[in-house]
């Protein structure tokens, strides 16, 4: 039981120690400044020559923007082809089929968008093809693109007053060859010593030992595992993502896919403040998402080690917690830390079913996605809290009756606007998805499809809505996870959560990055005794308190129907 | 616009190149030298594979040590977890279910001896472990079938008990598998 919980312990404590020398070196990465992996230099030199691209060309944000949209398309068009046509593909030996066009759709986007959202079950869904250059380079690309444009809008706050936000291609080039390059080859090594798969050969046959005939799904998965944690992806090799053995083979395995799912979330953050030179206003950042952390932190742990009161009932022992959908290697205290950090940053990969979790287990996890932004995934956790700085900036102005300014920039009408349509999006799509997936489910469970939306649920009551609203809160934050009972391999689910998946992905990406160029381009004032600092505790409790008010006004009422109406029919 | 679409296929195709061609050969190749040769530790017994040191497989005989429940029935073909609701009245009766078929072959236990991972499945229906106490349990029928020593399988299980992580990380645990190929030597 206490080695459980040192476990955590120890493991949250190494991703802090681990990611405040790499927030620093990414610092000095985007920066330009020398640092020891300029060893690297040919090897990206390389790559701007052969793809054409002169790195010394400045971009405003606009173009930064076309950049970003641009390359995403080419790879939508690419991945979307390949899927379908998978079956008549190499590296196929297990013969599995191409997909259709509607779950090529939504798995193309769901990578795309650093979502892995998985309609489809690794092992009989795609091949080894499509895992490695579809899926794998998807999970380095848009992990890439995430970090870029967060390095973007730091450089919007570097200087005085600037319009040139350097280069695209190279913030996005250097993201992976100095940062997610590196780390997944360390990971991937520690995960291959450790049980899981590289080498090539398909599907695995033997004769058990009492005597029954058994298939083993393979293949090169490590290299996959470990760009899935560090790029906050989470899409699985295996369809029971990092639950399954071969994905996740020891307690010390899972401890180092649990740091490197935070790692550059929290780099990130200690990177914005040395980048700007405000290490103060990066760690008052740390210390309210820290903060957020530990509170759906520590309520999750006591839901799951209280265990399941149906069966305490039955006279069952429960001594470390539920276990329903849980590893025994894991137990459930690293299965309840898991289950909080994959939905606060938006990675996603489960060591555990959430499914099967304790009901406010599932209230805190909604939560986390639906707030997004405690560490969050890699880059747009740190745009997505811009988003709530903003606010909070606008709304302590209105409080002292100043023009609102944020580091020596006034924020106007147009940024408020921005903010306020971004903060705005994500319950409209949540709520709005919900609410037609939950028409449809009632008034035309029969209708005629291929699967009738009366079969979705894999649970009745107020569970069974909480698959729903799990399943779109998990598209708009993109996460990926799912209460995974949830019948969402078919037309509608694929279709409705690709739409979501792309306005929650990209919307947010290009409201916050435009908020930073326009108030980057903008007159410079110096700090004066009027000015309101962000970089103190009284400002930091107004984030906070921000962040907490919008999310409990938009998501409460659903939050009710779902996992609050289950916790209180379960614990009568 | 166009200029961007260009340099965006050929930095794609690059990237191609490098990210799903040279790091995955990369790790495939070093993988050669791990344990498993990169393809997966097998336990093997005459020379003959029995099964995979990490997939649980499927013991339903009195002479072997059992498994956790699978929703999944161990075919490692594919993998995942019931999906069953705590709330869940269907999923109280199976768990009702199994802790039934669990006192009847093993009459001489109190429920409250039973941890609750010995009657709720997997989240991966591969578990290859058990706690502690799940394997303890046991020991009396397996002893009493194939006529040895409760002692002599306790001392089995003792051996076949992995610790926390250097002693401080994590709970203990027993492979299903390793302990019943163990059973199995202790008759030669």
């Amino acid at each position: 039981m206490n080695t459980e919980l040192f476990g955590i312990i120890a493991t949250y404590l190494l991703t802090v120690v681990l990611a405040i020398p790499l927030g620093i070196y990414l610092s000095k990465v985007f920066a330009g400044e020398k640092v020891w992996t300029d060893f690297l230099k040919p090897l990206e030199n390389g790559i701007y020559k052969l793809s054409g691209i002169n790195v010394k060309e400045q971009m405003n944000w606009k173009q930064h923007m076309k950049a970003l949209m641009t390359i995403n398309l080419v790879w939508l068009v690419y991945g979307f082809f390949v899927l379908l046509q998978q079956d008549k593909l190499p590296l196929n030996p297990d013969g599995n089929p191409g997909m259709s066009p509607d779950l090529a759709f939504n798995t193309i986007i769901s990578f795309v968008v650093n979502c892995n959202l998985q309609h489809y079950s690794g092992e009989s869904g795609v091949s080894y093809l499509t895992q490695h250059f579809v899926l794998m380079f998807l999970q380095f690309v848009s992990a890439a693109t995430g970090i870029a444009a967060a390095v973007v809008f730091f450089k919007a706050f570097r200087d005085k007053t600037t319009t040139s936000l350097g280069n695209f291609w190279e913030f996005f080039v250097k993201s992976i060859t100095r940062l997610l390059l590196p780390l997944s080859v360390i990971m991937g090594l520690i995960l291959a010593f450790n049980g899981t798969p590289t080498s090539y050969q398909g599907k695995d046959q033997f004769i058990s030992l009492q005597g029954d005939t058994v298939h083993v799904s393979r293949g090169p998965a490590a290299g996959f595992i470990a760009i899935k944690h560090l790029g906050t992806n989470g899409g699985g090799w295996f369809g029971a993502n990092s639950a399954h053995p071969l994905e996740n083979p020891s307690y010390l395995t899972n401890m180092v896919e649990m740091i490197a799912q935070v790692i550059i979330p929290i780099a990130m953050v200690i990177a914005f403040g040395y980048f700007i030179r405000r290490k103060k206003l990066a760690w008052m950042i740390f210390g309210v998402m820290t903060i957020g952390m530990l509170l759906l932190l520590l309520p999750t742990l006591s839901s799951e080690l209280g265990g399941n009161p149906a069966i305490a009932k039955m006279g069952v022992s429960q001594a470390t917690g539920a276990m329903e959908g849980k590893e025994v290697r894991f137990g459930p205290t690293a299965s309840a830390y898991w289950s909080t950090v994959t939905t606060i940053i938006s990675t996603g990969s489960v060591n555990s079913m959430h499914d099967s979790g304790m009901p406010l287990t599932g209230l805190w996890q909604l939560l986390g996605m639906m707030i997004n932004s405690f560490y969050g995934g890699c880059g747009v956790g740190m745009l997505n809290y811009f988003i709530y700085l903003i606010i909070a900036v606008f709304i302590s102005g209105l409080m002292v009756g100043r023009t609102p300014e944020f580091l020596g920039h006034k924020v106007e009408a147009r940024e408020v606007k921005i903010a306020a349509l971004i903060t705005l999006l994500s319950p409209f799509l949540i709520l709005a998805g919900t609410a037609i997936a939950a028409y449809v489910f009632t008034n035309h469970g029969g209708a005629a499809w291929a699967v009738q939306p009366k079969t979705w649920l894999n649970n009745p009551g107020f569970h069974g809505f909480s698959e729903m609203l799990y399943e779109m809160t998990s598209s708009n934050a993109n996460n990926g996870s799912g209460f995974e009972g949830l019948g969402d391999g078919n037309t509608f689910w694929n279709v409705s959560t690709g739409f979501v998946l792309l306005l929650g992905r990209f919307l947010p990406i290009i409201g916050p990055v435009a908020i930073a160029g326009l108030l980057g381009a903008k007159k410079f004032i110096p700090e004066s005794a009027g000015t309101l600092k962000t970089d103190t505790l009284t400002f930091s409790l107004m984030t906070f308190a921000v962040i907490l008010v919008l999310n409990a006004l938009s998501y409460f009422p659903a939050l009710a129907l779902g996992p609050l109406a289950e916790y209180f029919t379960l614990f009568k | 616009m166009k200029k961007y679409l260009l340099q965006s296929i050929r930095l794609t195709v690059v990237l191609l190149v490098l990210l799903c061609g040279a790091y995955p050969l990369f790790l495939s190749f070093a993988g050669g030298f791990s344990k498993g040769k990169g393809g997966g530790e097998k336990i093997m017994v005459d020379g003959k594979v029995v099964g995979y040191a990490l997939i649980g497989q499927s013991f339903t005989k009195p002479q072997y040590f059992w498994g956790r429940p699978s929703a999944v029935s161990y075919n490692a073909a594919g993998s995942g977890g019931s999906n069953k609701a705590a709330s869940n009245p269907d999923y109280e009766k199976d768990v009702q279910n199994r802790l039934d078929t669990l006192l009847k072959y093993h009459p001489y236990l109190q429920k409250s001896e039973i941890p609750s991972d010995m009657v709720t499945a997997s989240g991966s229906g591969l578990d290859p472990n058990i706690s502690e106490q799940g394997a303890a349990i046991q020991i009396k029928r397996v002893a009493e079938f194939r006529k040895v020593n409760e002692k002599t399988v306790a001392d089995l299980v003792a051996q076949n008990t992995e610790h926390p992580l250097f002693g401080l990380f994590g709970p203990s645990k027993v492979n299903v598998l390793k302990l019943n190929v163990a059973l199995d030597n202790l008759k030669k």
